[in-house]
């Protein structure tokens, strides 16, 4: 199938679109129902938008996985922006550094099968998110 | 900049969007509406968002901003066209749009127009 991942930089609000739009594109490949494309693509949207706020520029990383019977989509939001210092608490729904913009991680982690933070303070932040596809999903055959 | 077509129908605008939108192109959106609404003594809106395929945080804060914009300058706005895996999208997400009309899709968005804009009319004339 795919041999290459697709990277897209992210340094401005219509690079969002793109991500988001590359997301689908890969999600549509792979064999995701619509359900699931409409969750993939808002999870890379606010992704991305954590990256524009937080650390202005970084990258959204896309690649088709499997393990063993799953398949899935791999999204990599990587920036080397401030970082975030409790990536605990930063899990924790309804809290939010910023002040109220955005949903934060919790709401991502809703969209998604599999979330991991990794942040260092001064050095960046890394999320890496999985999200499987059903097995042999009816959704699939009825969209 | 992807300009979003602003009809004026009647007392009312409508604004479909054609395509997706950065926020940029929303927040222009926004204030475009806000001063047509003036320019035209518009009574309501509609915002037709059936193409959007995402309704993110942003997006969702900013419609209800613009929702809310419009209100203040005494129009009612109702958006329509949220598809049913835009919907499901945004509720595992949660973000919601509780204090903001919406309706099915254009049709019936000018059915709520006309029943919002009546109301006030009566009043208005009692």
């Amino acid at each position: 199938m795919r041999k290459v991942e697709t990277v897209v930089l992210i340094k401005a609000d219509a690079d969002i679109v793109t991500a988001r739009q590359h997301g689908r594109a890969l999600a549509v490949e792979i064999g995701f129902s619509r359900s699931e494309q409409a969750l993939i693509a808002t999870a890379i949207s606010e992704a991305a938008r954590n990256i524009l706020q937080y650390a202005h520029n970084g990258e959204i990383v896309l690649d088709h996985i499997k393990d063993g019977d799953k398949e899935g989509i791999l999204i990599i939001a990587r920036d080397e922006g401030p970082g975030i210092k409790d990536t605990q608490l930063a899990m924790v729904d309804g809290y939010s550094s910023s002040g109220g913009l955005g949903l934060g991680l919790p709401g991502i982690k809703r969209l998604v099968s599999e979330m991991d933070l990794k942040s260092t303070l001064g050095k960046g932040t890394t999320l890496t998110i999985k999200k499987w596809k059903m097995w042999n999903s009816h959704a699939q055959q009825n969209d | 900049m992807m300009q979003v077509p602003i009809l004026k129908q009647g007392n009312y605008l409508i604004a479909t969007i054609q395509s997706a939108l950065t926020d940029a192109d929303l927040i222009q959106l926004r204030d475009e509406l806000a001063a047509r609404v003036g320019q035209y003594r518009t009574r309501g809106v509609v915002i037709d968002v059936t193409v959007l395929d995402v309704i993110d945080s942003f997006s969702v804060r900013t419609l209800r901003a613009m929702v809310q914009m419009l209100k203040l300058r005494g129009a009612e706005a109702v958006i329509v066209g949220i598809q049913p895996e835009v919907a499901f999208a945004m509720v595992q997400l949660g973000v919601t749009l509780e204090n903001e009309a919406t309706a099915l899709d254009l049709e019936e968005g000018l059915v709520y127009l006309d029943q919002k804009t009546k109301v006030k009319d009566r009043h208005a004339q009692g």
